[in-house]
């Protein structure tokens, strides 16, 4: 299986990434040789066995933790805002989406 | 071995005790380390000073100091963080151009806990771009050279805590690890460095790259001072970390000195194979060896499905990356693009300008994988073979008490030499890629040198929560070995 320049084209937008001519043309290579790699896991028989997303739950049961639902955090707006690139009035602003 | 006679030549053990003494002041130790890490500024190891608060928490352990009382065995030892860990006082940028100047509004956990134990944060270190490299070249702040031979590259993704520790330029740095990122630049750089299990330290304030693997250690000159720095580390933060383990923290030096006779290490054949060079491999056979006299008993054990690891990770790794780095988006922080058409303009000429090459590959793969149409190929076929790989180290560990091998298939390269070849630096992660996929602990320890004279580390991999055994180990080697007190030329 190979990709094509659509398929980089395609991805790039979904992650939106803006790629130009020389990256997408680097990237379809690179990609393409990493999935050469990738190619060996795709026949491995994995029937009846379940995904493992966390590494501890093949040894112990992982029960997700909630949390109390109660207030843990004073207020910290100035701070936290504090590293946004465009803020006003305590509000953080983007380029208008509604016309 | 000789009495060290500088500062920056006493372990961190010693440190302490002459702090204890007031032979030294902690406010003249973290000048000492600042000015060395200044002159060496060459290294590329540190990214962020910040002389002030440097010396105003020397400040306060000198006031303790002379109290007199017992207090925490790092009072007044400096530290430094990779600059993955967030800092209130510090910058925190990932070694990424999309958190240049980023200052935190809080501390994460991990260095906040050093803190509370009087540690002295000396500055922040260098790092691949979001810990991903294995080479410290895809920093956007520069890369870091090996003080062994400044022409190699210290490893990654933690290399300025390799090379920092490496060249005396701070007695121990924290660092992070999701497929070898402490292991393997501690082999690079000479010097010893611990993962624990995945969930031991908080995660909590770690810039996130791939969530179920990302784990928090420390790179230092021993296993003793491995296992100080550890136990200050790790802990609960149940609720700040909602994979952190609920077990509590332990003193991991507890059993440093347990004699090894009797110890069953495990030798994977498939860390053995062809791929690994032969100065590697002499290295460590030799301090394979060394066991053997100190009575452990070697077990030829099979971790099958190595290789497959490096496919495995490398869809996991990157398809969780892509996930977390969907945050950068040049609203609430980070950099944002001067000129751009609209909202969803606005994402990607931010993204495309904050993240570097490598980032970009993974989060590109990343994506790939999770689209719709190849979840279940890819993510999730990866996902049950790391099922069968952390089953076989079950397997394995039926017949042995820890599992040893190299760190990686050859010592430190060149700078560039795998730079335009992501592939070929995937290949060489092999070695350390299935313990993290697993969620085992892992050590790099020294074991000698290898071509060109530079530094081989042999990793040493615990069942979970294992850790006082794999220090005890890596303690025994050291007390009958001086490898690991080898220093670089000029440092």
């Amino acid at each position: 299986m190979s990709l094509t320049s659509t398929d980089i084209d395609r991805i790039a937008n979904l992650a939106r990434l803006e790629l130009s001519p020389n990256e997408s043309e680097r990237m379809l290579t690179q990609i393409n040789g990493f999935f050469d790699l990738v190619e060996k896991m795709r026949s491995v028989d994995t029937t009846g066995l379940q995904p493992l997303a966390h590494p501890v739950a093949c040894w112990e049961d992982i029960v997700l933790r909630l949390r109390d639902d109660a207030v843990s955090e004073s207020d910290n707006r100035t701070a936290n805002q504090r590293n946004a690139p465009s803020v006003e009035q305590g509000l953080f602003l983007v380029p208008k989406v509604i016309e | 071995m000789t009495k060290p006679t500088e500062l920056h030549d006493f372990s961190v053990t010693e440190l302490a005790a002459q702090l204890r003494q007031r032979k030294v002041s902690a406010v003249e130790t973290a000048q000492h380390f600042l000015g060395r890490a200044r002159a060496n500024a060459a290294l590329g190891a540190f990214l962020d000073f910040n002389e002030e608060a440097t010396l105003a928490q020397a400040r306060v352990a000198d006031a303790a100091l002379a109290m007199g009382t017992p207090g925490s065995a790092l009072l007044g030892v400096p530290v430094a963080h990779k600059d993955i860990f967030v800092t209130r006082e510090f910058a925190a940028t990932a070694g990424s151009k999309m958190l240049s100047g980023y200052r935190s509004p809080f501390d994460a956990t991990v260095v906040a806990k050093l803190a509370e134990q009087g540690a002295v944060t000396l500055g922040k270190l260098n790092c691949d771009e979001f810990a991903m490299g294995s080479a410290n070249e895809n920093s956007a702040f520069g890369p870091v050279r090996n003080p062994w031979d400044t022409s190699r590259v210290p490893g990654g993704s933690s290399g300025g805590s390799a090379a920092a520790v490496a060249a005396r330029l701070v007695p121990a740095a924290t660092g992070t690890d999701t497929g070898g990122s402490i292991r393997q630049p501690a082999s690079f750089c000479g010097i010893t460095g611990i993962k624990p299990t995945y969930g031991r330290a908080s995660r909590y304030g770690m810039v996130a790259f791939a969530s179920s693997l990302d784990q928090a250690g420390v790179l230092a000159r021993s296993a003793e001072d491995c296992a100080l720095l550890l136990s200050a580390m790790c802990g609960p933060d149940l609720d700040r970390d909602s994979t952190s383990l609920d077990v509590p923290a332990e003193d991991f030096a507890r059993s440093l000195n347990d004699s090894v006779a009797g110890l069953r290490i495990g030798v994977p054949a498939e860390f053995f194979g062809e791929g690994l060079s032969a100065d590697v491999r002499t290295a460590v056979e030799l301090a394979l060896k060394e066991y053997e006299k100190l009575g452990a008993k070697l077990v030829p054990i099979r971790l099958p499905r190595t290789e497959l690891s490096i496919p495995v990770y490398y869809v996991i790794a990157p398809a969780e990356a892509s996930s977390n780095l969907s945050r950068f988006d040049g609203v609430k922080f980070g950099h944002r693009a001067e000129q751009y058409d609209d909202l969803i303009d606005m994402y990607r000429k931010t993204r495309s300008q904050g993240f570097g090459d490598e980032v970009k590959r993974r989060i590109m793969i990343g994506t790939y994988v999770l689209s719709h149409g190849y979840y279940d190929a890819y993510y999730l076929q990866a996902q049950k073979i790391r099922r069968m790989i952390a089953d076989d180290f079950q397997q394995a560990f039926q017949q042995c008490d820890l599992i040893a091998g190299p760190v990686a298939p050859t010592v430190a390269w060149k700078l560039g030499d795998k730079s335009d070849d992501p592939v070929a630096s995937y290949l060489a992660d092999i070695f350390t890629l299935p313990a993290s996929l697993a969620g085992l602990p892992g050590m790099s320890v020294p074991v000698g040198f290898g071509a060109e004279n530079m530094p081989v580390g042999m990793q040493l991999i615990g069942n979970y929560l294992q850790e006082s055994r794999l220090l005890n180990a890596a303690h025994r080697l050291q007390q009958a070995s001086d490898w690991h007190v080898a220093k670089p030329q000029g440092f």
